[in-house]
């Protein structure tokens, strides 16, 4: 009886739950979250659902009637404290506890919290549930002040979706470039164009000391910046970046470094614990002895799906590129693979069309990632090239007058 | 509600209600609709989402949009009548809708 129980019921947590049952399993299956509503995904928190254009219906990624009739126990607003790895057993806050035969860990990860004075004004937002969108919302009237802190793929999202509700919008950003941590400097600077010509105020290298309060001495009213000047906003948005819920795994003495440590099939240093999703650090396929955390869909279904094979005992999924995408105003991204360590890039198409992708090769030319802008042909062709590690000639990928499919077919 | 009509590669039909205003992609994976994976929950980024459209049915699809036809140009098996389904809006017009689901999406 005691079966898989899965710990947080987010993106990873409820497809290892799915995966587990299309798979044919037949023991028990308990899915257990801290949020208080069905599981659902978070990219459109940030887009559609911030926008207002999508409701919570629409955002939830299985009801719970429909977990139901897949057998799948579902226990929402309950926090596990607690791993007993000797007894097998996890226990919940309110001291109910569950015995497992394997754990799935898929705790995903928190904000960071801006660690300067007046932070905690009100008027001060953050975005990972649907309950900040809430909050956030209810502030993006016409007319207001916004000011966004971290020029990330949520901070930008966030400054489209204001701009278009008629908000003014600076984005302050510590780094010399937007999206410094995640991306390229052609896709920096494309981004800070974009943003700039939709009439949002960048500011870059630019550091933030403090928050202060405006005529309400409760609620925040400017953003006070490291040279010594004050940006006036009615409300902040704060977007720097996220920690792995990794704390319960380290308790109960699993291996963690940045994440829970795990392998290629997503298992810890217990063979009976996995651990996926934005909580786990995993070997990164395709890129030699590296390892690392992802923080994306993808990644949370590609992990699960392993976990789920693993415990089913079927062969795991091929292992796919890295994938990510991010929409701002009419400007879809879709990136695959992973930059760090190349050493060129190469253009296709001009980014004044707002249509183009930049190839990023390692020495010796082999493809290790693309940013596809409103390019589906590159990013699905770049994705299939990643995954196969595949040398790729530069001056074929520069010339628009080669198809992405006659590259993919003779890409060196 | 209108219902819709999913038709797996195997034969097996599904006959699912889905509201006005979310997808055909929506009504399946929210429904135990084996066959439609959606990675990317419905942002037109992943094309794992594939459906042929029935015939009888594809005036009142309409046809898809510049970045849905690109990858949809690059999926397995793709055919006139291919749809990624969360570009497909259920309407009242939609009601009876069916569409069939191609062997795999990845
Ligand atoms: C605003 C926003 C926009 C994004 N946009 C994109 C995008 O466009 N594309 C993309 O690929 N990715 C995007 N991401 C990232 C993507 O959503 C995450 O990588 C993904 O949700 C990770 O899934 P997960 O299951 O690991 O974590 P989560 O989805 O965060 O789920 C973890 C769950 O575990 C619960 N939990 C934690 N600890 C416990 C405990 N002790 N007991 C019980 N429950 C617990 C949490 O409450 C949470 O519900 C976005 C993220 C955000 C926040
Ligand atoms: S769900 Fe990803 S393209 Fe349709």
């Amino acid at each position: 009886m005691a079966g898989v129980v899965i710990v947080g019921a987010g993106q990873a947590g409820v497809q290892a739950a799915e995966s587990l049952r299309r798979g044919g399993y037949a023991g028990a299956v308990t899915l257990i979250g801290e949020e208080p509503v069905a599981p659902y995904q978070r990219p459109p928190l940030s887009k559609a659902y911030l926008a207002g254009t999508m409701d919570l219906d629409r955002v939830i990624l299985k009801p719970e009637a429909t977990l139901a009739e897949d057998a799948i126990a579902f226990v929402p607003a309950t926090r596990i404290t607690a791993i007993d790895r000797a007894a097998r057993t996890v226990t919940a806050e309110d001291g109910r506890s569950w015995a497992y035969e394997h754990l799935i860990l898929a705790t995903g990860s928190r904000v960071r919290r801006l660690p300067v004075e007046g932070a905690q004004l009100a008027g001060v937002h953050y975005l990972r549930t649907t309950t900040d969108v809430d909050g956030l919302r209810a502030e993006l009237v016409a007319g207001a002040r916004l000011a966004v802190i971290g020029g990330g793929y949520i901070g930008l999202e966030v400054a489209a979706v204001a701009r278009k509700a008629g908000l003014a919008v600076t984005v302050i950003e510590a780094a010399e470039r937007v999206l410094a941590r995640v991306t390229t400097p052609e896709i920096s600077a494309f981004y800070q164009d974009l943003h700039r010509a939709e009439g949002v105020t960048i500011l870059t290298g630019t550091g933030v000391t403090a928050l202060e309060a405006g005529a309400d001495p409760a609620r925040v009213g400017a953003v006070r910046l490291a040279d010594g000047s004050t940006v006036p906003a009615d409300l902040v948005l704060v977007g720097i970046g996220i920690i792995p819920n990794a704390e319960l795994a380290a308790q109960a003495g699993l291996a963690t470094t940045n994440g829970i440590d795990t392998d290629t099939n997503a298992c810890t240093s217990d063979p009976a614990i996995f651990a996926i999703g934005d909580c786990a650090s995993r070997p990164l396929a395709h890129y030699g002895d590296r390892r690392g955390r992802l923080e994306s869909v993808h990644n949370a279904l590609e992990q699960a799906k392993l976990a789920a094979a693993a415990i089913l005992g079927t062969p795991p999924p091929p292992l796919e590129a890295p994938w990510f995408w991010s929409d701002q105003y009419d400007v879809k991204l879709q990136i695959a693979g992973l930059s760090t360590g190349a050493a060129r890039t190469v253009l296709r198409g001009d980014p004044a069309t707002r249509r183009f992708a930049a190839f990023h090769l390692a020495p010796g030319n082999r493809l290790l990632a693309v940013d596809a802008v409103n390019s589906a042909p590159e990013f699905i062709v770049g994705r299939q090239l990643i995954a196969r590690q595949q040398v790729v000639a530069p001056e074929k990928l520069a010339d628009m007058s080669i198809s992405m499919k006659a590259i993919a077919a003779d890409p060196a | 509600m209108p219902k819709i009509t999913y038709i797996e590669h195997s034969g097996t039909e599904h006959v699912i209600e889905v509201p006005v205003g979310s997808t055909v992609m929506e009504g399946a994976t929210k429904h135990r609709v084996p066959g439609i994976d959606a990675d990317c929950g419905g942002a037109c980024a992943c094309a794992t989402c594939h459906v042929y459209v029935d015939e009888a049915w594809l005036a009142k699809t309409g046809t898809p949009g510049s970045m849905e036809e690109s990858m949809l140009d690059f999926a397995e098996g793709v055919e006139p009548n291919s749809r990624l389904s969360c570009q497909i809006q259920i309407t009242a017009e939609l009601d009876g809708l069916v569409v069939r689901l191609p062997s795999s999406q990845h």
